[in-house]
């Protein structure tokens, strides 16, 4: 057995793989296929200060390798979070990290600071880069001055890890990486989704209610890769890779970019235990590669 | 019962007529209760243009032979692909999925299905006949003739009225123009009805005209079928944006804003 353990922040997480928030619910969905407690971490689902609908029906486009989505932070809000949900999902023997969204400064900082009393919260993941709504979100992770602004008043509201979801939006993503850097966060996880598009030839419509949306999946992994690699050689704190992961060799493909850990995301749709066959399989790989450790692998990359 | 994500043995995939297949699944597994109205996510290989699983009804359940039966027709390029798989061949499934068709004090029941959305009516017609000794009547809805489902199978459970769009069986039009929807319904306790979706907004506008209880089963766009992704919402007086594939796919019609 390979020592998968990590450090992030002042975390140690079992193993580091974990799963990307708005795709795994909260947890108890898949409780009926996996053993959710073995995962390093569990992103749950964005949460906002008040409850939020998101964005009309139609919200998804599969596309060649991957999926358009436009949710918009559909949620019942903080509160409901730390009344209802929360104290279910505590069972698990695992790190819960929340993802915090707001539309504003104070709302961002409002989520924070709820989620700095929660005793089993020990990180949260500063979401400044969902592209499908129309206040915050993105608009924050695309500009760097706001980015800067963000980061600074929740680092203030929130003293444990703070995890920081960039945009690969951009055109430089290291400038945003290195200012996040700068404002204390302990960590940065990218990519979050690309802004993408697809329109039905036969209509002449969108197939997405907003238009444009989020693309996912295998189709956005050499991107995701590419940036990973661009940010771990930019900055000292810990690189969470994002992107297109559906199996072991794309998990490994990160940590040899310079990742820490990684998130799945979009793989969970379509393989419901794939975080457990991730893990089991990082391991099998550490061990036939004769590596006593994950940290054998992070940064690897021969050039 | 739990779901699971299973490869089941393809012991049939047969082509009905021009449109419609049925496939006949084994499990190693037995089954414990699978409820009407659920649905499986059936993971396509093979085909570069699809990414994500493909939500198909489930049509009928044998406990004893542990096998299950999903009734489908070629979309796309993802149904086009099962369509072409052989006997012999493995599936993978996530299933059960989804809420289920409810059964309250009920005497007469109609259950009404238009193409793919025949599938949910047999089973739940079994389910009515065997758990709540209920004789279902079912109102089948097709283009024509040649697309009729299985007509035997429905037979043996109950009443069936078929409406073809031309006119080659049954009455000529479509489910909502047919006697036992227009004329003779003052003694329907309840309306299930499975089809497109403007079929679904009409019965459940007749439904609600006549003061009965009308339950759907909606068939959105889904990515995940487990309540992860959040795509596959429908919009409703009560709750909002709410999940099709966890807090339905069925609903009380009365309960849904139709999108069309």
């Amino acid at each position: 057995m390979a020592d998968l353990a990590i450090r992030i922040g002042k975390i140690k997480f079992k193993n580091p793989v974990m799963t990307a928030s708005g795709t795994f619910g909260f947890g108890p969905e898949f409780d009926d296929f996996i053993d959710v407690s073995r995962i390093g971490a569990v992103l749950v689902k964005g949460i906002t200060g008040s409850e939020r609908q998101g964005n009309p029906y139609p919200r998804m486009a599969e596309t060649a390798s991957g999926m358009l989505n436009t949710v918009g932070l559909q949620n019942k809000g903080i509160d409901y979070f730390v009344e209802k949900i929360y104290p279910e999902i505590i069972k698990y023997d695992t790190e819960i990290i929340v993802n915090v969204n707001g539309g504003t400064i104070e709302e961002y900082c409002m989520v924070a600071e709820k989620c700095n009393k929660l005793e089993r919260i020990n990180a949260i993941e500063l979401n400044i880069s969902c592209p499908n709504v129309t206040q915050g979100g993105m608009i924050f992770g695309t500009h760097c001055p706001s980015t800067i602004a963000v980061t600074d008043a929740v680092r203030k509201s929130f003293n444990k890890t703070l995890i920081v979801k960039l945009s690969p939006n951009v055109t430089d993503i290291v400038e945003f990486a290195q200012a996040v850097e700068g404002c204390g966060a302990d960590a940065v996880s990218l990519i979050n989704t690309l802004l993408g598009m697809a329109i039905d030839a036969k209509t002449h419509r969108s197939k997405l209610s907003t238009i444009t949306g989020g693309l996912s999946g295998p189709a956005v992994k050499p991107i995701a890769l590419r940036m990973v690699w661009q940010v771990a050689n930019a900055v000292k704190i810990p690189v969470i890779g994002i992107g297109g992961i559906m199996n072991t060799n794309d998990a490994i493909e990160f940590f040899l970019a310079g990742a820490s850990a990684v998130q799945i995301g979009t793989a969970n749709f379509i393989n419901p235990a794939v975080t457990i066959e991730i893990i089991d399989g990082i391991n099998r790989y550490l061990n036939n590669k004769g590596f006593s450790s994950i940290h054998n692998l992070i940064g690897a990359l021969e050039v | 019962m739990k779901k699971r994500i299973e490869d089941l043995k393809i012991l049939e995939n047969k082509r009905l007529n021009e449109e419609f297949f049925v496939l006949k699944l084994k499990s190693d597994q037995t089954f414990e209760k699978i409820l009407p109205g659920q649905f499986a996510e059936v993971r396509v290989d093979g085909s570069p243009t699809t990414f994500l699983r493909r939500p198909i009804s489930i049509y009928d359940v044998d406990y004893d032979e542990n096998t299950l039966y999903l009734l489908f027709k070629i979309a796309g390029d993802g149904t086009l692909k099962i369509s072409e798989l052989k006997a012999g061949e493995n599936l993978n499934l996530v299933y059960p999925l989804g809420n289920s068709f409810t059964v309250g004090n009920v005497k007469r029941v109609l259950l009404i299905g238009g193409g793919t959305g025949v599938a949910p009516m047999l089973i739940l017609g079994k389910y009515l006949k065997n758990e709540f000794k209920i004789t279902p009547e079912f109102l089948l809805g097709y283009r024509s003739k040649e697309l009729i489902i299985e007509k035997d199978k429905f037979n043996s459970l109950g009443t069936v009225y078929i409406t073809t769009e031309d006119g080659s069986e049954g009455h000529k039009g479509l489910v909502t123009h047919h006697p036992v929807l227009q004329e003779n319904n003052e003694d329907i306790d309840q309306i299930y009805c499975c089809g497109p979706e403007p079929m679904m907004k009409a019965v459940s506008g007749i439904a609600k005209d006549n003061n009965i209880p009308c339950e759907v089963s909606m068939e959105n766009l889904m990515g995940c079928g487990i309540g992860a992704c959040l795509c596959c919402v429908v919009d409703t007086y009560d709750e909002g944006n709410v999940i099709t594939c966890t807090q339905g796919p069925v609903f009380n019609s009365n309960r849904l804003k139709w999108q069309i």
